[in-house]
């Protein structure tokens, strides 16, 4: 064994569909690079599954840059795994010793039902999104850019929202599947800046209300910030808190006052 | 050193008719055209379906304005949602031609560095819409919340990018692709929520549904399910982005494919261009062989990094170890005015040189040293840190290599791709209703594209361009119903796949999709990569159709057709990239002329620089498709160039 390699051995959550029960299998992943990136280990562990006539590991990825928020899985009980700040994607073998004995499981949260082995189904949280993550500004009825200067501070903290990759591995790390981390993420991006005020208050509701029906409720664990690939920051909950406790005792009619 | 081009005398195939209207007033030209078109009025705009497959940004850009506009639209992806798509991985930039920065930028002046960018391989009369609506992109995209950087008083902010001497891009940190397919994405669910967008997302368009020579809809195929749907619609929009995943390893997400351009090009739409591929010259290099892609580098770390590599052949000392006199900075050797901001094909070509003289640097020899050591002395480590330090950050997690301490090792990488379906100035292919939009066309940055101009073309086409022009083929269509999902023509598409679907499952061979990707992505690599000749061009024909009969005929297809299976989605895509691939090689066989990033060996300068061959090559090479036993045939559209001068470019 090259002195870059190491042995590994996975036990992988493996469910046939959606109405299975599900177990878990070992597998020895040998000879594994340490340059290689997880995602890439459980590459080679499917070819030689395929090789062996059996049937690879069901996982999702699509940039593997930690950007478009489409891998997922709990690696030794951690969403994303061990690295803060990191997407599982961006996760290398490198953080793994010889010998070391790893679990790897779906994103668990009830709104995330499992499509198959590892890979879930995250449709709940477009859903939050149809709800009012958006500014109703039809194509061709935009001013000028200039027009209305945004305050640097307010720009790069609507910003640090904005970040969010809509991953859901706050509401996989959360105890109560809450979705609250990334729902705070979509709400504060638009209502910080000038360009969200019309429609804050609307806003913070429909999409409180519709995380509501679909994921459990916030207790403050904070085990969110700690597995968020892009570390959100809590004081968005804060802030969409007070903006939820506002919307419901304003008076709309008269926003434009301000 | 300038040239003049002769008038030529070759003329533009009857088959491609391009539409652009017969004027020279070039700048007033779309605002003109748009009033000439006919337009449906909107209580008829519900009466049309229009179906829209992908939802990056040029999808999500179009399915919302087309939503706006009172069309039934229905939109496909083969992503869990929208914001997904590969869009979203965009890095550095757009561009636009505010002048914000009051430095001398115009509509002309980004009209002039994309036709001169694209090496004069592109259409005028599209690149000059594109300059013109750049400006309300910008606009649209602030209005819908994109956080774009901003100066201290609140203003928006610009950098300058390769190709251009003005500052007209527009960022938002180092994740401009993702905050404006946000944006879009916005734009989309607002529509979706309203109803005027019926969302199919994990759907995969396998076949496009043509009658009486007219689009008549798509036939798709659900990834969770494995069931096979027709959807019909008075028209199609392609937005389904580029073919870089052809050569298996580059910097496009792993999921980007050419199936659904593909599939339409066998059902009459013309492919053009399919040898022109931009390779980016900083991206990290191939670990091992088990490398699934590989990562984008900023272009801007050429700022202030030295490239360079060991005088001496397979020299395996540490960087630190070769003294100055043993180093050779081969870019400011060979072109001490740019030294190492050459344009990205001539930092990528001659990276190839060196690597394959032996000199490459790192574990596997495959890179060139990108060394910092100079500007951290000169400047201080804090200061290097302040400008790069998350993509020193990202280098260090992805080869444990520390930066600060060690050259960067790079080498260029696939990354974006000028070649797609063949469109006229409406986008539409050469089948009626039937669009092209974003990276999927071959629209406008001829055979090389400057660096923060893709975004701005998908986003171009999908607010500002596609919604006008779709009307004028609608318009004539009042009244007439969309073909039924029980017609024959969907019924035998819908059997077509599904048979395709079952072979795959029972050929039972050995080896898995992913293998044949691979090995294909090597030729192609190889041979249709920075560097193209004759010989092995013609090499890759053969190598590619004897492996493509083995892949047929010894693919391994684990599972079943019933529930989600990546294997299964991938076999189809592997087999549409040998098709492109083997026209690739022809396209870029019969292109015996070297032009942006299609670089034929044969056509140099004496300085090495890629030498046009404009008497001859001044033109598009649109495919035709007949059978999979006959050759497709070639189609040229003539490009005129009336408002810029065609020069020879020399970066000495
Ligand atoms: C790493 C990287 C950095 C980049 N940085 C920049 C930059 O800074 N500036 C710049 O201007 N450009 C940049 N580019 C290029 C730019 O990002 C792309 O060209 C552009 O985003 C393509 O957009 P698109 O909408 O055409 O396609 P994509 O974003 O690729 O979207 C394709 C869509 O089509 C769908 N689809 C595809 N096939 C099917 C099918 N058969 N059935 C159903 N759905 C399908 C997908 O699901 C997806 O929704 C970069 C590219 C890369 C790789
Ligand atoms: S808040 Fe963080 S963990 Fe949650 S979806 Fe967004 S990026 Fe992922
Ligand atoms: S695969 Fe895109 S974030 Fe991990």
């Amino acid at each position: 064994m090259s002195e870059n390699n190491i042995n590994i051995t996975l036990d992988v959550w493996r469910q046939d569909g959606p109405a299975d029960k599900g177990r878990f299998e070992t597998y020895e992943a040998k000879e594994i690079s340490t340059d290689s990136s997880f995602l890439e280990m459980l590459d080679v562990v499917n070819e030689r599954l395929i090789d062996d006539e059996k049937m690879p590991i069901t996982f999702e990825s699509d940039c593997r840059e930690g950007i478009c928020g489409t891998c997922s899985l709990m690696i030794n009980g951690q969403a994303h795994g061990p690295n803060k700040g990191q997407a599982t994607c961006q996760l290398h073998m490198r953080t793994f010793k010889n010998g070391d004995h790893i679990t790897v499981e779906p994103f668990r949260a009830k709104s995330f039902p499992i499509i198959k082995d590892l890979a879930v189904s995250r449709a709940a949280m477009d859903k939050i999104q149809h709800a009012g993550g958006y500014i109703t500004v039809s194509t061709g009825s935009a001013p000028d850019a200039n027009l209305t200067p945004v305050p640097k501070e307010a720009a790069d903290m609507a910003f640090d929202a904005a970040a969010c990759i809509g991953c859901g591995a706050c509401v996989a790390a959360c105890p109560n599947s809450a979705a609250q981390l990334f729902t705070s993420a979509k709400v504060q991006h638009l209502n910080l800046l000038p360009q969200g005020q019309s429609e804050r208050w609307m806003r913070v509701e429909q999409m409180v209300d519709t995380m509501e029906d679909y994921f459990g409720t916030c207790t403050n664990h904070g085990e969110c910030y700690e597995a968020c690939p892009k570390e959100i920051s809590l004081d968005f909950i804060a802030f969409m808190n007070r903006d939820y406790v506002k919307a419901k005792i304003k008076n709309r009619k008269l926003a434009g006052q301000n | 050193m300038t040239a003049t081009m002769e008038p030529s005398t070759k003329v533009t195939s009857p088959r491609l008719d391009s539409k652009v209207p017969e004027t020279d007033d070039i700048a007033n030209m779309w605002e003109n055209h748009k009033f000439s078109m006919k337009l449906v009025n909107p209580n008829n705009k519900r009466k049309f379906t229009v179906i829209v497959v992908g939802t990056g940004l040029a999808g999500s850009s179009a399915a919302a304005t087309l939503a706006e506009l009172g069309y039934n639209v229905k939109a496909f992806t083969f992503h869990d949602s929208p914001r997904r798509a590969h869009s979203i991985a965009a890095q550095g930039g757009i561009n636009a031609a505010k002048n914000y920065q009051n430095d001398g930028d115009s509509v002309h002046r980004l009209f002039y560095d994309t036709v001169k960018g694209g090496d004069y391989r592109s259409r005028e009369a599209n690149v000059h819409r594109l300059a013109e609506v750049s400006v309300n992109i910008i606009d649209q995209a602030t209005a819908q919340g994109v956080p774009f950087a901003r100066d201290y008083g609140g203003l928006l902010d610009n950098r300058s990018f390769g190709g251009a001497q003005v500052s007209r891009t527009f960022y938002a940190r180092g994740q401009t692709g993702q905050q404006l397919l946000l944006g879009a994405y916005s734009a989309l669910n607002r529509q979706i929520e309203s109803g005027g967008v019926e969302m199919h997302n994990r759907k995969e368009m396998l076949d496009l549904v043509v009658k009486d020579g007219h689009t008549a809809g798509i036939v798709t195929r659900d990834l969770l399910t494995g069931e096979v749907e027709s959807h019909s619609a008075h028209a199609v929009v392609l937005a389904t982005g580029g073919y870089g995943n052809v050569y298996y390893l580059s910097t496009n997400a792993m999921m980007c494919n050419v199936t659904a351009a593909w599939r339409a090009h066998r059902k009459g739409a013309f492919f053009a261009n399919p040898c022109y591929t931009q390779i980016h010259p900083t991206c990290i290099p191939a670990s091992d062989d088990h490398q699934s892609k590989l990562t984008l580098m900023s272009e801007s770390l050429r700022n202030d990094g030295r490239i360079w590599v060991p005088t001496e052949f397979d020299d395996s000392r540490m960087a630190k170890d070769i003294p100055e006199g043993e180093r050779d900075y081969y870019l400011e050797r060979k072109y001490p005015a740019f030294g190492n901001l050459v344009p990205r094909d001539v930092a990528s070509r001659n990276a190839k040189t060196v690597v394959d003289e032996g000199r490459g640097v790192g574990p596997l020899k495959n890179g060139v040293f990108l060394d910092f050591a100079d500007a951290i002395a000169r400047d201080g480590a804090e200061t290097i840190k302040a400008k790069y330090g998350n993509l020193f950050d990202m280098y260090q997690n992805i080869t444990g290599e520390n930066p600060y301490e060690r050259p960067m090792r790079i080498y260029p990488a696939t990354h974006y791709t000028m070649g797609g379906l063949w469109v006229d100035y409406h986008l539409m292919t050469t089948v009626p209703g039937t669009y092209a939009i974003g990276e999927a066309n071959f629209s406008d940055h001829g055979a090389n594209r400057l660096g923060a101009s893709a975004l701005m073309q998908g986003l171009a086409d999908g607010y500002f361009v596609l919604p006008y022009t779709i009307g004028d083929y609608l318009a004539d269509k009042l009244g007439d119903g969309i073909v039924p999902t029980d017609d024959p023509v969907f019924k035998e598409a819908e059997a077509q796949v599904a048979d395709q679907t079952n072979k795959w499952l029972s050929v039972n061979g050995t080896k898995s999709p992913e293998h044949y990707h691979r090995e294909l992505g090597k030729i192609v690599w190889d041979r249709i990569g920075m560097a193209r000749d004759q010989n092995g061009l013609e090499k890759a024909q053969d190598e590619i159709a004897s492996l493509e009969e083995e892949f047929k005929t010894n693919v391994r297809v684990m599972g079943d057709n019933t529930s989600m299976n990546t294997e299964l989605e991938k076999v189809g895509r592997v087999a549409d990239f040998f098709e492109l691939a083997k026209l690739k090689a022809r396209d870029a066989l019969v292109r015996n002329e070297s032009c942006g990033g299609h670089f034929r060996v044969e056509s140099q300068t004496e300085e090495g620089e890629a030498l046009r061959d404009d008497e001859n090559f001044s033109h598009s090479a649109a495919w035709e498709w007949h059978d999979e036993s006959t050759e497709q045939t070639k189609h040229e559209e003539q490009l005129e160039f009336k408002h810029v001068k065609l020069s020879q470019r020399s970066y000495k």
